[in-house]
């Protein structure tokens, strides 16, 4: 029971699982023009991959191991519908917004990947947990760029405006390159050095080196 | 029709500015090869499965769509992207089975890549983008054409760069994954200056 914690602050920092692994990035960075999107996405996103894992977690051992694939596929994209469905009865104008984007949760490398490898192998509480924190982990990316873009692109969080911009007589001069897809990629890509100065271990060696002193070198 | 393929391979570049497919880009992206074993699978699903799935959602899935059934009223459209991921995974099968009888030197180059495109959301996308964007047969056939290429395209000069890359001495944070991102946004960058070629 000591360990329960750990499964939900690992994934935050630590493991994140878009700046370490690389996974589920997608559709996280075309939602992140404005806050509202992006937490709209990241409420689809724990909704689906704590359900997803509690789920399988719960069927695990009734699951042959040669469909495993094509059932969690299944139980996501049933999860993936549902959402879909509640957004666009309660909130059209965000899934308009979101486009295609929530959808694309079906083919997030984070959500089957979660599945595979730790809600078949453990009981459906740590599962969910587990879920919960790697969902936790994706939605901290997805708001700090989010919330970078909005404000420097738009002077706006959440729609209030915080910068004033020039065309209503303030002072701050919008940067449009924010609202564009390039700066979503500059700000992940800082991101991942900022985290990676802060925490050397997680820094890639590279294959060629001038000087090899790095006798430890991973493989 | 032109515009529409156009369009897809550079200014709505599907990895480019629409971040998808974006997990497989960067992690097959380091040898210019495997890069481009992996572009040609894109293409060659997406060519096949964007028509397929446009047919589909034609005649079973859209809005009254089964009328010729006899059942005008029922609207199925909710089910797509259940559909559309069976569709895929069953293209990817039988391209398998087609390539592996008829053609197996391409068979064995593209064989490790072919199950991999199946959860590669850029198939996925580009079958949601023709639903969205209500394209026609001829239109989803270009769009399909073209945004694989496009992908194709944008892999393919990321793994080049990649190559260079790997000799240059930059902040060890920034090593791999971190000069991965700059870079794409570079690219991102540039292909955003062919806005205007189409339309």
């Amino acid at each position: 029971m000591m360990r329960l914690p750990r499964h939900l602050t690992d994934p935050l920092l630590r493991a994140n699982p878009v700046t370490l692994r690389i996974l589920g990035i997608c559709s996280a960075l075309a939602v992140t023009t404005s806050l509202v999107t992006a937490l709209t996405m990241c409420a689809a996103l724990i909704f689906v991959l704590c359900a997803a894992s509690g789920l399988i977690s719960a069927i695990r051992r009734h699951i042959p191991q040669s469909i495993r694939l094509i059932l969690q596929i299944t139980i996501i994209a049933t999860l993936v519908i549902l959402i879909d469905e509640v957004l666009r009865a309660y909130a059209f104008e965000i899934s308009q917004r979101l486009s295609i984007f929530v959808g694309l949760i079906v083919t997030n490398c984070i959500v089957l990947g979660r599945a595979e490898s730790f809600a078949m192998h453990h009981p459906v509480w740590p599962s969910v947990l587990d879920g919960l924190g790697n969902a936790l982990g994706y939605s901290l990316v997805l708001v700090i760029v989010a919330t970078i873009r909005e404000l420097l692109g738009a002077g706006t969080l959440l729609g209030i405006s915080i910068l004033p911009i020039v065309a209503k007589g303030g002072w701050f001069v919008p940067l449009g390159l924010m609202q564009l897809a390039p700066s979503a990629f500059f700000i992940i890509g800082l991101l991942i050095w900022a985290i990676r100065a802060a925490r050397p271990e997680q820094a890639e060696h590279p294959d060629h080196s001038l000087i090899s002193l790095d006798a430890k070198a991973t493989p | 029709m032109t515009d529409i393929l156009i369009a897809a391979i550079f200014t709505d570049n599907l990895a480019l500015s629409f971040f998808l497919g974006i997990c497989t880009f960067l992690a097959v992206s380091q040898r210019l090869s495997t890069a481009l074993g992996l572009g040609l699978s894109v293409i060659v699903v997406q060519s096949i499965s964007v028509p397929v799935n446009a047919l589909i959602h034609r005649y079973l899935l859209a809005p009254g769509a089964l009328g010729w059934a006899g059942l005008p009223e029922v609207d199925l459209s909710f089910l797509r992207i259940i559909v559309f991921i069976g569709v895929i995974a069953a293209m990817v099968q039988l391209l398998e089975l087609v390539l592996d009888r008829f053609v197996p030197a391409l068979h064995r180059a593209l064989g490790v890549f072919l199950p991999l495109i199946t959860v590669n959301c850029a198939i996925l996308g580009g079958s949601l983008f023709m639903v969205e964007r209500r394209y026609d047969l001829g239109e989803s056939i270009a769009w399909g054409v073209g945004s694989g290429a496009g992908w194709a395209l944008a892999i393919a000069a990321f793994a080049a760069i990649r190559e260079r890359l790997r000799y240059s001495d930059m902040p060890q944070g920034l090593q791999g994954l971190g000069s991965a991102f700059i870079v794409t946004g570079l690219m991102s960058l540039g292909f955003s200056g062919f806005g205007g070629l189409a339309r």
